[in-house]
């Protein structure tokens, strides 16, 4: 079970948690101006990292916001989260 | 080197020589400079194309290359559920031709890879799961699938340790049968293929990793980095589950696939006590009993991407409490053992068959938690896929273009959980 620490409350175990899928995916703006092919990778295609991934979480059974987190697929630890809206930290491994 | 045919009587001379007259059922391979053919990934879905390419398209210089031991991924880690009541014509094809391909699979490849058409089961516990079902086998039987309804007394006669009684959380409703499916042994249909491939002169390399994907000035697959070297081919076939976004990220080849851990535990090995396969969508709960005598649980998938081939523990419990519930005669079974398999997960929950935007590069992936039930009709569309360079009419609507026209095949939406 992962220990996973919400920007707001602090560690929590992970049932009190839900994911989110990958993280900072923007719905374009004027969708019928977009070709078919953006818009099947605005969909469906995911970076599936193996390796540092950028990911949403929902402390659904806490405070109920939504933040980002960095963590490694390849081990599943956290390298750091962060509130929802700011940039992903760079140079983190 | 020809192949030592497995019968009775190759068992009892064998045995006049205490066993010492067996030979290793395929070769240990070093890897040629070049393959007519090459397959990335040593399951049973890759083992099985390799096989198929020899034997019924003809190539003979054919390499499958297997990061690990073969069957050591998600072959030799899944519950070994076979079973074709899927929804849509396009899957109904697809996997039937499949269960049909396992009924006579232990004869093609003379290896018992112990098919067990003991029936599988799908419970019902609402309203809604069981309108669901019922559309399920009335879209089934149009399109030749055998599925029957079964009331709960019905149920509890095909499977006695199931509990009928109505005041439970989750009441059996009814239930769903596919008296086709069943079981197979999972690590059989690895060693059938492998060794069937071999004697047809498929070389299995293992412990050979591919690291890079070379490209002519065309842009057309040329050769494949390894651990092992460089290995020259003009068809390459992916077929490595997990991690395909991996391999196929190496020729800039984007898929619509994340990577999920999905476990699954065993019980101490019983007596026989469970006769068929039960699986609940509703609560989330696979179960059957091996040859063994091991109750053998599927649990879902964890909620996050990830290639460890582990999982957290209160998944599983998730669907032990489930396997009480419905099942109080294993209340008090110990667990023996628990692990984690990586599955590659579509957003339609069906796989893509097919070729890719870069020549003679294919792709085979997608099966998410169900792959196994598909290994022969999989393997045996895909080889056609390669070897004529079209798709074979069953996997022709699993392409990846799908994604970007639209022509979804939901089972997801379907079925309403993974599957």
């Amino acid at each position: 079970m992962l220990l996973i620490r919400c920007p707001h409350c602090g560690e929590r175990p992970e049932p009190e948690f839900a994911y989110g899928g990958e993280a900072h995916i923007a719905r374009p703006a004027d969708p019928a101006a977009v070709s078919d092919d953006d818009w099947a990778a605005y969909l469906y295609l995911r970076t599936n990292a193996k390796g540092v991934h950028a990911e949403r979480w929902r402390h659904t059974r806490g405070c109920g916001r939504f933040f980002n987190a960095l963590r490694d697929t390849t081990t599943d630890r956290f390298i750091a989260t962060y509130k929802s809206g700011e940039k992903r930290p760079e140079g983190l491994r | 080197m020809s192949r030592q045919r497995f019968s009775g009587f190759s068992l009892l001379w064998n045995s006049l020589g205490k066993h010492q007259g067996w030979r290793e059922q395929w070769r240990r391979a070093e890897p040629q400079a070049e393959y007519d053919a090459i397959i990335v990934g040593g399951g049973g879905h890759g083992l099985g194309t390799a096989y198929y390419l020899a034997a019924e398209h003809g190539l003979t210089r054919i390499a499958v290359l297997e990061k690990g031991w073969i069957g050591g991924g998600n072959t030799g880690r899944n519950t070994t559920i076979i079973r074709s009541n899927y929804l849509f014509d396009e899957s109904a094809r697809l996997y039937d031709h499949s269960v049909k391909m396992w009924e006579h699979l232990s004869q093609v490849l003379n290896y018992n890879v112990m098919f067990s058409p003991r029936g599988v089961m799908m419970l019902a516990h609402t309203v809604h799961d069981v309108q669901v079902a019922q559309r399920h086998i009335h879209a089934n039987r149009c399109n030749g699938v055998d599925n029957e309804w079964l009331t709960p007394e019905d149920a509890k006669a095909f499977c006695p340790p199931l509990n009928i009684d109505p005041g439970l959380r989750y009441p059996v409703l009814g239930a769903a049968l596919q008296r086709r499916g069943g079981t197979a042994r999972h690590d059989a249909v690895a060693w059938g293929y492998a060794r069937a491939a071999d004697a047809l002169g498929v070389d299995i390399i293992e412990n050979c990793e591919v690291t890079g994907i070379r490209r002519d000035a065309g842009g057309a697959v040329e050769a494949l980095e390894t651990t092992r070297g460089v290995i020259r081919s003009r068809k390459v076939g992916v077929v490595a589950a997990g991690n395909t976004s991996v391999v196929l990220g190496m020729a800039d080849v984007r898929v619509p696939l994340e990577s999920f851990p999905l476990q699954a535990l065993v019980s101490e090995p019983i007596k026989p006590v469970f006769p068929c396969v039960v699986m609940s969508n509703g609560i989330h709960a696979y179960i059957s009993q091996s040859d063994k005598g091991e109750l053998v649980i599927g649990a879902g998938t964890d909620a996050y991407t990830s290639y460890t081939q582990r999982g957290a523990l209160h998944v599983n419990m998730h669907t032990l409490e489930a396997i009480c519930e419905l099942f109080p005669m294993f209340r008090r079974m110990r667990m023996l053992r628990n692990w984690g398999g990586i599955v590659d997960v579509t957003p339609d929950r069906s796989p893509i068959i097919g070729k890719t935007p870069v020549p003679g590069l294919f792709v085979n992936c997608g099966w998410g938690t169900g792959g196994f039930k598909a290994t022969p009709g999989s393997a045996h569309v895909f080889a056609w896929t390669m070897a004529k360079d079209e798709p074979h009419p069953i996997n022709a609507p699993f392409t990846l273009d799908r994604f970007r026209e639209g022509h979804l095949i939901d089972e997801a939406a379907a079925a309403a959980v993974a599957h």
